[in-house]
C-alpha cells in the first residue's frame, strides 16, 4: 500500500485528552472545524466523509449536549451512528468495562465515543479496541471536545487565543472542563486565571501554569474571557460551600463581578446553567454571552475531530 | 453598644485619669501616670498625663494610686441570647461584665437558635447596641447548625459582622469537614476557634481521670482527650494556613503542642480559663456541681503548666468562660449536672490571687485580658495607646472581699468562688470614654 500523499493533519488514532496533543495538532482542528461551522450553517449539511463507517456513543454517564453533538456530527459526515446509554445497556447487568468494550469491539465500529464518570476509564477502554476512541469526558481528568469547542469559540470571537487572559471559576476540583481548558489555552500561549473558594480548588493546581485566586475581584482583573463552571448541584449544601445563596454573592457572576474583567470581555460556560448560582440570567443572557454560540461551535468541532481520525481508519 | 452614660457630660468633655499606676499590656510594664481621654478615644497615656498639663475643661478623677488598665477583652463567654434568657440576658450579662472590668465579650454562637445565618447576627448587633452596658461581639457558627458536617455561611456571616467563628462547645469530629471549613474560612482570612476535645474518648467521662475521680466514684476524662484533637487540628492547620485559635487548653500535653505549632510559626493561638489557672480537681470537694466544667478542671500539676505557660506566652489568653447555669441544671447528682461556671465579674480578682501568690507579674496577666484577645481578634481596643478606644479600668488590686452569689450581677448564680476570700475590686469601667460601673 502506498503512503498518502500528505501526512495527516492530526497525527493521533485516538483523542483521549488536550495532554499530549501539540499547538499544531489543536491548531489542525480549529481550521478544520472553521470549514465545518459552515457546512453545518448550509441546508444541505451533509458529507461522505465517514459514509459507511459506524460511530457508537457510549455514555456510561448521561449527557444531553455532548450526546446530541456527537450524534449530530457523525450523521452529517454519513456514519451510521448508534447511542449506547448506560441506563439500557448491560452494564447495568453487571457486565465490566472491558467486557463491554470487547463485545462492542466485536461488532467492528469505526469510531468509539465515551464517556465515563472515572478518570482514566476511556484509556483503559482505548487499549482494549480496535477502532479509533474519542473521550467525551472521564471523571475530572479531561473532556477535550469540550475545550476545543471553547478554544474554537474563542478564536472566531477575539481573532486570536496567544495572549489572551482567561479565567476560569468555580467548581475546578470537579471539572474535567477545566483541566482540559487549562491544558490547552496554555499550550497556545494564553494566560489562564483559576478563581474559586479553595474547597473547590484542587491541591497543587498553581503547578499546573496558571494563577489561582480565591477572590472573583483580582481574578477577573484583565480576563478577556470569563469562563464559569457549572456547579453540581449536590455539591451546593455544605460540603465544599455553605450554600448557593452564599456562593452566587461571592462566586456568581452578575455585572458588578464582570466590570472587573476587560470592558469587551466575553462570558462562556460549558453548560447546562444554574442561574442565580454561578452565573447570573443577566449575564447569561446578555451581549457579552458567548453561551449559545458554543454549543453550535460543538457540533462544528466535533465533525472537524471525526474527519480527522477517519483520516487514520483503516482504508481511510 | 449604648447606655445611659452617653448623655451625660462626659462623653463630650476631656476626661482624665491621674494620679494612677498605668498597667500597660503592649510593653508588659507599669509606670506612675494617667490617662487622658477626648471623644471616647485615648489621646495620651504615660506618666506625663498630670493635673498641670491637662486642659482646663477636662473632668478629673483621681485615682488615688490604684491601677488604670484597659479594659478586658473575653473571648468566650454564653450570654444567654437568643433562646436561653432564663440564664442571662447581654442586659445582665454586660452588667456583670461592667462590674468585673470586662468592657468587650465575645458572645459564644451555640444559642438556640445558634448564630448560623446572618439575621441572628444582626439581631445579635442589634440587641447589644439597645441593652448592652459594654461591647458585644457576635462569634458565629463554623458549620450549619453547629452539626458538624457542613461548612456555615461564614462570607455572609462576617459580613454581617460575626468576628471570629466557632462551633462554641463542641468539637467537629470530622477531619474531612473541618479541613473543608478551615480551607474555606482561609479565603475569608476568618478566625477558627475550635474547642478540642474529643468526645468519643471523653465519653461519659465527668470530670479530669485520675485517683479523685476513682476515689469519687466517677468516671473520668483523660488529657489525651483534649490533646489528640487538638494535635489533629494543628496538622489541619498547616495543611490549610488558617487562623486558628485553641478556645480552651487545659493540659501540659496541650501546651505542648501549642508551643511546637508557634516554633513551627504556625498561625496558632489558645487560651485556657480562669478556673483552671485558679483551681483545681480538688476544688470538687464533696461534690461541687459549680466547679464541673468543660474541660475538667485538672489536676495541681496541670494548673501550675498552664500558669507557667502564661507567664512564658505559650498561653495568649485568659477567658472566664463565662456560662451560668440555673440552679435546677447544677442542683443534681455531679455526673447528671450541666457544665459551666459564671466568671465575668469575678474574673480580674480571681486573676490577682496569681498575681498576689508570686505566680505571675500583672502586667502579663492584664495582656492576657486585654492586647492579646484584642491582637488576635484585630480590635483597636485592649491597650492604653493614642487613638485607641477609651475602654478603660480602674481597680485597687489589694482591696479584699469575699464573693457573695447574691451580690453578683449575672441572671445565675453558679459561681464557683462562692464564698471565696479575693483581693482587687473594680471601683471604674469605662466604654468609649463613658463610665458604665462605678463602685459604690
Amino acid at each position: 500500500m502506498s503512503s498518502p500523499p500528505n501526512p495527516p493533519l492530526f497525527p493521533h488514532r485516538h483523542l483521549l485528552g488536550i495532554e499530549g496533543l501539540s499547538a499544531q495538532d489543536i491548531t489542525s482542528l480549529l481550521d478544520l472545524a472553521e470549514a465545518a461551522v459552515e457546512v453545518s450553517r448550509q441546508i444541505e449539511k451533509k458529507r461522505l466523509t465517514l459514509r459507511g463507517r459506524t460511530l457508537i456513543n457510549l455514555f456510561f454517564e448521561t449527557s444531553t449536549r455532548t450526546q446530541s453533538s456527537f450524534e449530530l456530527a457523525g450523521k452529517r459526515l454519513g456514519a451510521d451512528v448508534m447511542n449506547m446509554s448506560v441506563a439500557t445497556s448491560s452494564v447495568k447487568k453487571g457486565e465490566t468495562l472491558l467486557d463491554t468494550a470487547m463485545t462492542l469491539n466485536a461488532m467492528h465500529p469505526d469510531i468509539i465515543v465515551v464517556r465515563h464518570s472515572q478518570a482514566g476509564a476511556v484509556h483503559l477502554l482505548a487499549k482494549k479496541v480496535d477502532c479509533s476512541v474519542v473521550n467525551a469526558g472521564d471523571g475530572a481528568h479531561e473532556h477535550p471536545t469540550q475545550a476545543l469547542l471553547d478554544a474554537l469559540t474563542i478564536r472566531r470571537n477575539k481573532g486570536k487565543i496567544e495572549g489572551l487572559t482567561v479565567a476560569i471559576c468555580g467548581d475546578i476540583l470537579h471539572s474535567r472542563v477545566a483541566r482540559s481548558n487549562i491544558l490547552l489555552l496554555s499550550a497556545l500561549g494564553a494566560r489562564v486565571h483559576i478563581v474559586g473558594p479553595s474547597t473547590l480548588l484542587p491541591p497543587g493546581i498553581e503547578r499546573l501554569g496558571v494563577k489561582v485566586f480565591r477572590d472573583m475581584r483580582p481574578g477577573l482583573e484583565g480576563a478577556d474571557i470569563v469562563m464559569m463552571l457549572r456547579l453540581q448541584r449536590e455539591r451546593m449544601q455544605g460540603g465544599y460551600i455553605p450554600s448557593a445563596k452564599e456562593y452566587f454573592r461571592f462566586f456568581g457572576l452578575d455585572e458588578a463581578k464582570l466590570k472587573h474583567a476587560k470592558p469587551d470581555a466575553l462570558v462562556m460556560h460549558p453548560g447546562p446553567i444554574n442561574r442565580g448560582v454561578e452565573i447570573d440570567s443577566n449575564v447569561a443572557d446578555g451581549s457579552s454571552s458567548l453561551i449559545r454560540e458554543q454549543v453550535e461551535m460543538g457540533v462544528a468541532m466535533r465533525i472537524a475531530v471525526l474527519e480527522a481520525l477517519a483520516q487514520h481508519l483503516p482504508n481511510g | 453598644m449604648k447606655h445611659s452614660a452617653t448623655t451625660s457630660s462626659i462623653a463630650h468633655r476631656p476626661l482624665a485619669l491621674i494620679n494612677a499606676r498605668l498597667i500597660d499590656p503592649a510593653a508588659l510594664s507599669e509606670i506612675a501616670g494617667g490617662v487622658l481621654v477626648v471623644d471616647g478615644l485615648i489621646r495620651e497615656a504615660g506618666a506625663a498625663v498630670v493635673l498641670a498639663n491637662l486642659p482646663a475643661h477636662a473632668q478629673i478623677i483621681d485615682c488615688g494610686g490604684d491601677c488604670v488598665a484597659p479594659g478586658l477583652i473575653d473571648m468566650r463567654a454564653f450570654i444567654g441570647e437568643p433562646g436561653a434568657e432564663h440564664r442571662e440576658t447581654i442586659a445582665t450579662a454586660t452588667l456583670a461584665a461592667a462590674a468585673g472590668g470586662v468592657t468587650t465579650i465575645l458572645a459564644r454562637p451555640d444559642t438556640n437558635p445558634p448564630v448560623d445565618e446572618p439575621a441572628v447576627v444582626d439581631f445579635l448587633l442589634r440587641r447589644a447596641r439597645d441593652t448592652g452596658r459594654v461591647r458585644v461581639l457576635p462569634s458565629a457558627a463554623l458549620t450549619a447548625g453547629l452539626k458538624g458536617t457542613e461548612i456555615a455561611e461564614i462570607g455572609l456571616l462576617q459580613q454581617a459582622g460575626a468576628v471570629a467563628f466557632s462551633d462554641g462547645a463542641r468539637s467537629i469530629c470530622s477531619a474531612r469537614v473541618f479541613r473543608r471549613v478551615m480551607q474555606y474560612a482561609r479565603d475569608f482570612d476568618a478566625l477558627v476557634m475550635h474547642y478540642p476535645e474529643d468526645p468519643d474518648l471523653a465519653a461519659e467521662g465527668v470530670m479530669n481521670e485520675g485517683e479523685f475521680a476513682t476515689r469519687l466514684g466517677l468516671a473520668g476524662i483523660p488529657r489525651e482527650a483534649e490533646a489528640i484533637m487538638l494535635d489533629r487540628d494543628i496538622r489541619l492547620v498547616n495543611l490549610t494556613g488558617v487562623r486558628y485559635h485553641a478556645a480552651l487548653v487545659t493540659t501540659a500535653l496541650s501546651l505542648d503542642i501549642v508551643a511546637k505549632a508557634k516554633a513551627d510559626g504556625l498561625p496558632v493561638t489558645c487560651a485556657t480559663s480562669i478556673n483552671h489557672l485558679t483551681l483545681n480537681e480538688n476544688d470538687i470537694g464533696d461534690y461541687r456541681t459549680f466547679l464541673k466544667l468543660a474541660p475538667p478542671l485538672r489536676g495541681e500539676d496541670e494548673r501550675r503548666a498552664l500558669v507557667a505557660g502564661l507567664v512564658s506566652g505559650v498561653i495568649d489568653v485568659i477567658v472566664s468562660d463565662h456560662d451560668p447555669q440555673d440552679v435546677e441544671t447544677k442542683r443534681l447528682p455531679f455526673a447528671e449536672a450541666e457544665v459551666g461556671a459564671i466568671g465575668l465579674e469575678t474574673m480580674l480578682a480571681a486573676g490577682l490571687r496569681l498575681v498576689h501568690q508570686g505566680e505571675i507579674p500583672l502586667p502579663r496577666l492584664i495582656a492576657a485580658m486585654t492586647i492579646r484577645p484584642a491582637d488576635i481578634l484585630r480590635l483597636p481596643q485592649g491597650r492604653l495607646t493614642a487613638g485607641a478606644p477609651a475602654d478603660l479600668i480602674r481597680f485597687d488590686p489589694d482591696e479584699p472581699f469575699v464573693v457573695d452569689p447574691a451580690k453578683l450581677h449575672s441572671r445565675c448564680k453558679n459561681t464557683p468562688f462562692d464564698e471565696a476570700r479575693m483581693e482587687g475590686k473594680v471601683k471604674l469601667t469605662l466604654v468609649a470614654g463613658d463610665v458604665v460601673y462605678e463602685a459604690e
